[in-house]
């Protein structure tokens, strides 16, 4: 069914404007960067620190969110003229819940493996605030397309972010990248100990703290948003 | 601004709706998902034994060869017209041991020996965790052993299902003289009055866990011991 809709929602917007229109290319840029979920949203950081100890946890459930959230942003935009304003935010956490149900019982029933190493993380991606952020920050007030884009680069950012974090605690804290071993054993021989508090979630709030250093110093735009 | 009327239609619409989707997705996909859990299953027990086999037809074919599946009663009788994978081990676990229906799979090797396969379930820090531990027909010697488990702690508590934790376990020892010691899985520092045969490390950052297996094994192990010591005379 999303499918179709897709096709539809290209089709009326072409009519009016080209898909990858510039105004359409800052939506989808924005987040990576300037309007950032995680480091200026401040969206999404529990999840952060939940699924951030492994790269491959961590990019799973980037992808997951990316998905989600552009599909949830598309369906609430195609429907945001029913909805009734007084029960809204009920009627988009329906929309996250049924897709995120759906997309479980696909694991489940065709990528076994997959769904067992994501165990509860894709029902956290319902609570993930990112998901419900953007519905009723951006689709319940922009068409379809751009909210499908927004939902993407949303993900993407947040994604950008889970993964720089995992890198570095898996690194520190285990040695290791996507559970191979990248600290040769003569470090450790000469008294190199793995970091144990990289594997505990407040390192997720260190790193993210430092990457939103970084960021604001090297971003001039940011400096006042706080 | 909507009507209270046209509100309570489109809530009662949308539940019936998603409703109806939900349902039917669960449905149409259980064959599949049930599938799934059965070689699940299969492919941990064969794992406890050091087959390592990954595609369905192989893992088929080894359990319907290798395998031989029965119930014990907590006395250490064997069970007639009751199916091992149709007992549930949460409800087990949690009876007395004298009352408990106790499964085991037998593997034989193609080299002729036994190992008997124990199923094991109990609770970790964020859910359950469960495994298969085999013993070699002294019924003493731990041949092989996995575990898995629900919500465990990617890098922390969910190690007990990689690779290297488990493999500690081979060649570990049970018994001492007539004594049940288990395997106990401890901290590599603490000290205990059981010689190295006996212990296998825990997880650091995982201790929750690792003392939930190590009475896992303890809890699930120690009621086998009745029939063993039966096929011994």
């Amino acid at each position: 069914m999303s499918s179709e809709t897709t096709n539809l929602v290209k089709k009326e917007v072409k009519k009016a404007e080209p898909l990858f229109s510039k105004k359409n290319m800052q939506v989808l840029r924005d987040p990576l960067d300037d309007s950032n979920p995680i480091t200026v949203q401040i969206l999404g950081v529990c999840s952060a620190l939940a699924v951030t100890v492994q790269m491959k946890p961590a990019i799973i459930m980037a992808l997951g969110v990316t998905i989600v959230t552009a599909f949830s942003n598309m369906i609430t935009s195609l429907v945001k003229d029913g909805i009734p304003n007084r029960i809204r935010i009920i009627v988009q956490l329906i929309i996250v819940a049924v897709l995120v149900t759906i997309v479980d019982q696909l694991l489940k029933a065709f990528v076994f493996d997959v769904s067992k190493k994501l165990s509860v993380f894709v029902g956290l991606i319902i609570t993930n605030c990112i998901v419900m952020g953007r519905l009723e920050a951006f689709a319940m007030s922009q068409k379809p397309w751009r909210s499908f884009l927004d939902g993407i680069g949303n993900g993407l950012g947040y994604g950008a972010i889970l993964i720089t974090v995992a890198f570095f605690r898996e690194l520190l804290g285990a040695g290791k990248i996507f559970g191979y071993k990248v600290v040769p054993d003569f470090m450790y021989e000469h008294g190199y100990v793995n970091n144990s508090l990289m594997m505990l979630p407040p390192a997720a709030l260190f790193m993210i703290a430092i990457i939103i250093w970084v960021q604001r110093s090297r971003n001039k735009k940011l400096l006042n948003v706080s | 601004m909507h009507t209270n009327r046209y509100t309570f239609i489109y809530a009662a619409v949308l539940s019936a709706l998603t409703a109806i989707i939900l349902a039917f997705t669960a449905e149409a996909l259980k064959p599949y998902q049930e599938a799934n859990i059965a070689l699940d299953t299969k492919t941990n027990i064969l794992r406890s034994v050091r087959e390592t086999a990954t595609d369905r037809a192989t893992i088929e074919k080894i359990y319907a060869a290798n395998i031989t599946e029965m119930v014990l009663d907590g006395q250490g009788n064997i069970l007639e017209n009751i199916k091992a994978n149709s007992v549930n081990l949460k409800e087990e676990i949690a009876k007395t041991p004298a009352n408990r229906k106790l499964p085991l799979y037998i593997f034989t090797h193609t080299d002729g020996k036994k190992y008997y396969i124990i199923p094991m379930r109990g609770v970790g820090l964020w859910g359950p965790i469960w495994g298969y531990i085999s013993l070699a027909d002294d019924f003493d010697t731990v041949y092989g052993a996995t575990f898995d488990h629900k919500s465990e702690t990617p890098g922390l508590g969910a190690e007990i299902s990689e690779k290297p934790f488990q493999a500690q376990f081979e060649g570990k020892k049970i018994m001492s003289g007539d004594n049940f010691i288990s395997v106990n899985v401890l901290k590599p520092n603490q000290k205990t009055d059981y010689g190295n045969e006996h212990r296998v490390d825990g997880i650091s950052g995982g201790t929750i866990t690792s003392s939930g297996t190590d009475k896992m094994l303890k809890n699930c192990i120690e009621p086998y011991l009745i029939y063993f010591k039966k096929l011994v005379k």
